[in-house]
C-alpha cells in the first residue's frame, strides 16, 4: 500500500517535475518573444526620434528670420523717371495700359540698388568704410523689389523717406544664426570682414532684429533672394494635385470596387482583373511617372510641370488603394443585412446604394485620406513629369507650371548655399510633416465619429 | 446606379473637358531646362525678367543636365515642348541632327558668360596642387609606363607624385549626362594624357579608350547635383571632388580648392584665361517658338543685357564671369539677325 502509494507520488513527482520543466521552457520562450517584440518597438521608436530630433534641430531655427530695418529715402536724383501715367490721359484701356506697362519697365530698370547702398550707410555708423559690393551683400537682393514694389503702387513716395523692413540676406542670416563657423579664416568665409562687423553693430544697435518666418508660407521658392524663399508655389502645386486625386480617385475607384465586389459575375476575366489591381498596388511610383511622361504629356500633349498630370498621375497611383480598400469594406457587411434588404424587395443596386455602400462610408473615407496622405508625399514619379523645375510663381490653375511640397523639400536639399538651405530644407520638411499629420489625425477623427453614428 | 452612371460621366466628361482645355490653351510661359551649372543664373534671370516685365510670367526653369536638357529640347517643336535649353557646352552635331529629324530646324545659340571648373576637397584635409596628368594618372584604367600601357599602379597621391598628399586616391567626378564631364575629358584627361605620352601606334578605338576609360574603384561618377558631390566629400573625407567654380565660392567654408598648374581659380584667373580648366555657358533658343510663346526676346535681350551678365551685373554677384562686351554683341546680333 505504502508502496503503491509512494509510487504513485513518486511519479506525480515524476510528472510535475516534467511539467515544470516544460513550463519554464514555455515561459523562457514567451519571455524572449515579448522581450524581442518589445525590443522591436524600442528600435523603431528610437529611428523616429532619431530622425525627428535631427529634422526638428535643423529646422527649428529656419522659422525665425533677420530682418533690417532701414529708414529708406526716395532719393529723386536716383528714382529719375516721369510720372506714372494716369487713367484719365488715355482714351482707351489699351493705350493706358501699355504705358502703364511702360513705365512699371522704366522704373524698374532703375538703379535701385543705390537707394538700398544709401539707406544701409545712413544706418550703419557714420564714416563706416565698406565698399558697395560689400555692403549690399548684407540686404537680399530683393530689397530693392520690394522697395520699387512701394514706388510703383504709390508714386507720391517720391522724396520721403519711409520706414521699410528688408530680409537680411541668405549669408548675413548664416552669420547672425552661427549657421556658418564664426572662427573660420576671412578667406573661407562668405562675407567680408568689414560686412561682417557691420552685421554685428545693426544687431547691437538693433537695426537687424529676429522675426517668425512669414516668408516661409507667404513666398514663393527663390533662387535670386534665397532668404525670401518660400513654400507657398509648391503649397499650391501640392492643393491641386490632391484635389484632382480626390476628384478622380474616389468616385472612379469605389465605383470599380462596387462592380467588381457587388456586380461582377466570378469569372475567370474578374479574378484576373483583381490580381492585376492588387499588382498595380505594388507597382514602384516611379513606374507610374514614366508612364505619365509617355501618355499624358507625349500622346495627349498636357503641359509639362502642371499639377494637372500630376494628379492624374498620383490619381492612377491611388486608385488601386481605394479599389482594394472599399472591395474589403464591402466584404465586411454582413450578409444578414444584404438578405433583409433583398428580403423587403430591394433591388440589387438599392441594397448596394441604400444598405451597404453607407455602412462601408468610414472605411472608405479612411482609405482615401491615407490614399491622399500617400500620394502627397510622393517625389519621384513628379520628378519625371518636370515638376522639378524652378518655378517662381504660383499656379492659379492646374495647367499653370508648379512644384510640390516634397519636390520642394528635394530642390533645396540640391541648393549650392548649403549653410542656409540646410535648415530651410528640415523647415520644409517638417511643414510636409504637419500637413500628413493633420491629414491623418483628420482620418481617424471622422472614422470614429461615422462609426458611431453607424 | 443611377449615382454610380452620374459619377461615371461627370468623371469622363471632366477627363474630356481636361484634355481638350489642354489642347486649346497655348502655354505663355516660358519653359527651361537643362544644364544644372547654369540653372542658378537661368533663375535669377527669370525672377529678374518677371520682376522687370510684368507683362510675362516668370519663365519656369527645369535642370536634368546639359544632355537631358538639350534631348527635352530636340524632341519637337510645340506646346509641350521646352523653349530653351541651357548648356554647359556646345551642342553636338548629333544632338542637332536629333532636333533637326524632330522638326526643330531653328536653334539659336546664345553664349553668356564663362565658368571655371575646380577641384576641391574637404577643408579639413591637406592642400591639393594638381595637375592634368596628375589626375589623368589617378584615374585612367592603364597608363603609359616606359612606353607601354599597363594597369594603373597608383594607389595613393603621393605615388602619383612626391608633392602630392599621402591620401588614398578617390575622386568624383561627374556623370556623362552633365556638361562639366565632356570639359573635365577634354581639359583635364585628354590634356594630361597627351602630356603623359600614350604609346605610339594605338588603334583610333585604343586610344579612345585610353582616355575614357577609368578606374571604377577610386571614380565615382555623379549624376545628381553638386550637393551630391559634397555629400560624397562629406561621408569620405579623403575624396576629391570636380565642383563647379561658383558652387565652391558658396561653399568656401566646407571645401578646399586645389590649383592647377600652380595657378588658383578664381573669377579673375578664369577671366583672363590663366585657369586652364574653364569653358564657355551657353543656353540654345528654339527659333520656332519666338512669337509663339511670349516673352522669349525679351528675355535673352534681357539675359544678355549689361546689368545682369555684364561685368558687376547682377549674375556676377551670383558667380558668373562675365564675357567680354564684343562678344555678347555679337551673340546677340546673331540671335536677331535670324
Amino acid at each position: 500500500m505504502t508502496d503503491t502509494l509512494s509510487n504513485t507520488h513518486s511519479a506525480s513527482l515524476e510528472r510535475t517535475k516534467l511539467i515544470r520543466a516544460g513550463l519554464r521552457r514555455r515561459h523562457m520562450s514567451e519571455a524572449i518573444f515579448r522581450g524581442l517584440g518589445l525590443a522591436a518597438i524600442i528600435l523603431a521608436l528610437g529611428f523616429v526620434a532619431l530622425l525627428f530630433t535631427d529634422v526638428f534641430r535643423k529646422g527649428i531655427p529656419a522659422f525665425t528670420q533677420s530682418n533690417l530695418h532701414l529708414a529708406v529715402t526716395f532719393d529723386p536724383t536716383v528714382i529719375d523717371v516721369g510720372p506714372a501715367p494716369a487713367r484719365a490721359d488715355f482714351t482707351s484701356e489699351a493705350e493706358y495700359n501699355a504705358a502703364s506697362l511702360k513705365w512699371q519697365r522704366d522704373v524698374a530698370l532703375l538703379n535701385w540698388n543705390t537707394i538700398i547702398e544709401q539707406s544701409m550707410r545712413a544706418a550703419a555708423p557714420a564714416g563706416y568704410e565698406i565698399d558697395t559690393r560689400a555692403l549690399l551683400t548684407i540686404p537680399e537682393t530683393d530689397a530693392r523689389h520690394r522697395v520699387r514694389a512701394m514706388f510703383v503702387e504709390n508714386p507720391a513716395l517720391l522724396g520721403q523717406t519711409v520706414d521699410v523692413d528688408v530680409l537680411a540676406s541668405a549669408n548675413a542670416t548664416n552669420w547672425i544664426k552661427g549657421n556658418i563657423n564664426r572662427d573660420l579664416s576671412d578667406a573661407q568665409q562668405q562675407l567680408s570682414p568689414q560686412a561682417r562687423t557691420l552685421i554685428d553693430t545693426f544687431e547691437a544697435n538693433g537695426t537687424v532684429s529676429n522675426g517668425f518666418a512669414w516668408s516661409i508660407f507667404t513666398n514663393v521658392d527663390s533662387r535670386a533672394a534665397p532668404a525670401s524663399a518660400g513654400l507657398l508655389g509648391a503649397f499650391v502645386g501640392t492643393l491641386w494635385m490632391m484635389l484632382i486625386v480626390v476628384i478622380l480617385a474616389v468616385p472612379i475607384g469605389v465605383a470599380a470596387a462596387v462592380y467588381l465586389e457587388e456586380f461582377a459575375p466570378k469569372s475567370r476575366l474578374t479574378d484576373f482583373i483583381e490580381v492585376n489591381i492588387n499588382n498595380l498596388a505594388a507597382v514602384p511610383s516611379i513606374v507610374f511617372g514614366l508612364l505619365g511622361a509617355a501618355a499624358f504629356i507625349n500622346y495627349m500633349h498636357l503641359p509639362i510641370s502642371a499639377p494637372i498630370v500630376g494628379g492624374l498621375v498620383l490619381t492612377l497611383m491611388t486608385l488601386p488603394t481605394i479599389i482594394i480598400a472599399t472591395r474589403g469594406a464591402l466584404l465586411g457587411v454582413s450578409p444578414a443585412l444584404r438578405q433583409a434588404a433583398l428580403g423587403m424587395g430591394a433591388s440589387k443596386t438599392q441594397m448596394v446604394f441604400h444598405h451597404v455602400l453607407p455602412v462601408t462610408f468610414p472605411s472608405i473615407l479612411t482609405a482615401t485620406i491615407l490614399g491622399v496622405a500617400h500620394a502627397l508625399g510622393e517625389t519621384a514619379p513628379l520628378l519625371l513629369i518636370g515638376m522639378k523645375a524652378f518655378v517662381a510663381s504660383v499656379p492659379t490653375t492646374p495647367f499653370d507650371q508648379a512644384t510640390a511640397l516634397p519636390v520642394q523639400i528635394y530642390l533645396w536639399q540640391g541648393n549650392e548655399n548649403r549653410n542656409f538651405f540646410e535648415p530651410r530644407t528640415a523647415a520644409a520638411i517638417m511643414v510636409l510633416l504637419a500637413v500628413m499629420i493633420l491629414l491623418n489625425g483628420v482620418a481617424i477623427y471622422l472614422r470614429s465619429r461615422l462609426e458611431k453614428r453607424a | 446606379m443611377k449615382t454610380a452612371l452620374f459619377a461615371s460621366a461627370a468623371v469622363i466628361a471632366l477627363a474630356a473637358f481636361g484634355t481638350t482645355a489642354a489642347f486649346a490653351q497655348s502655354r505663355d510661359t516660358i519653359q527651361i531646362a537643362g544644364s544644372s551649372t547654369v540653372l542658378p543664373f537661368a533663375s535669377i534671370v527669370a525672377e529678374e525678367f518677371s520682376a522687370v516685365f510684368p507683362e510675362f510670367n516668370t519663365p519656369v526653369v527645369g535642370s536634368g543636365g546639359t544632355g537631358g536638357g538639350l534631348k527635352q529640347f530636340c524632341e519637337g517643336v510645340g506646346d509641350n515642348t521646352i523653349d530653351i535649353a541651357n548648356a554647359s557646352r556646345k551642342i553636338k552635331d548629333s544632338e542637332l541632327e536629333a532636333c533637326t529629324a524632330a522638326g526643330v530646324t531653328d536653334v539659336r545659340e546664345i553664349q553668356f558668360g564663362f565658368d571655371g571648373i575646380v577641384f576641391a576637397s574637404a577643408a579639413a584635409g591637406p592642400d591639393f596642387a594638381l595637375t592634368p596628368v596628375q589626375v589623368y594618372k589617378a584615374i585612367a584604367a592603364k597608363v603609359p609606363v616606359d612606353g607601354v600601357l599597363v594597369d594603373n599602379p597608383y594607389t595613393k597621391w603621393s605615388e602619383i607624385d612626391a608633392s602630392l598628399p599621402d591620401q588614398a586616391i578617390s575622386l568624383a567626378i561627374p556623370g556623362t549626362n552633365h556638361g562639366t564631364r565632356e570639359v573635365f575629358q577634354l581639359e583635364v584627361i585628354d590634356a594630361g594624357a597627351e602630356e603623359a605620352g600614350l604609346p605610339e601606334g594605338l588603334s583610333e578605338e585604343e586610344h579612345t579608350a585610353a582616355l575614357t576609360t577609368f578606374r571604377q574603384d577610386v571614380v565615382i561618377e555623379i549624376s545628381g547635383d553638386y550637393t551630391e558631390t559634397l555629400a560624397r566629400l562629406t561621408s569620405n573625407p579623403d575624396t576629391v571632388g570636380v565642383f563647379g567654380l561658383s558652387f565652391y565660392d558658396q561653399n568656401k567654408d566646407t571645401l578646399k580648392v586645389a590649383t592647377v598648374n600652380g595657378v588658383v581659380p578664381s573669377n579673375d584667373t578664369v577671366a583672363a584665361g590663366e585657369y586652364p580648366v574653364s569653358r564657355p555657358l551657353f543656353f540654345y533658343v528654339k527659333g520656332q517658338h519666338i512669337g509663339v510663346v511670349p516673352g522669349i526676346e525679351e528675355y535673352v535681350q534681357f539675359f544678355l543685357s549689361e546689368q545682369i551678365s555684364g561685368a558687376g551685373g547682377t549674375l556676377e554677384a551670383a558667380g558668373l564671369i562675365p564675357q567680354p562686351e564684343a562678344t555678347t554683341a555679337e551673340v546677340l546680333a546673331a540671335f536677331e539677325a535670324k
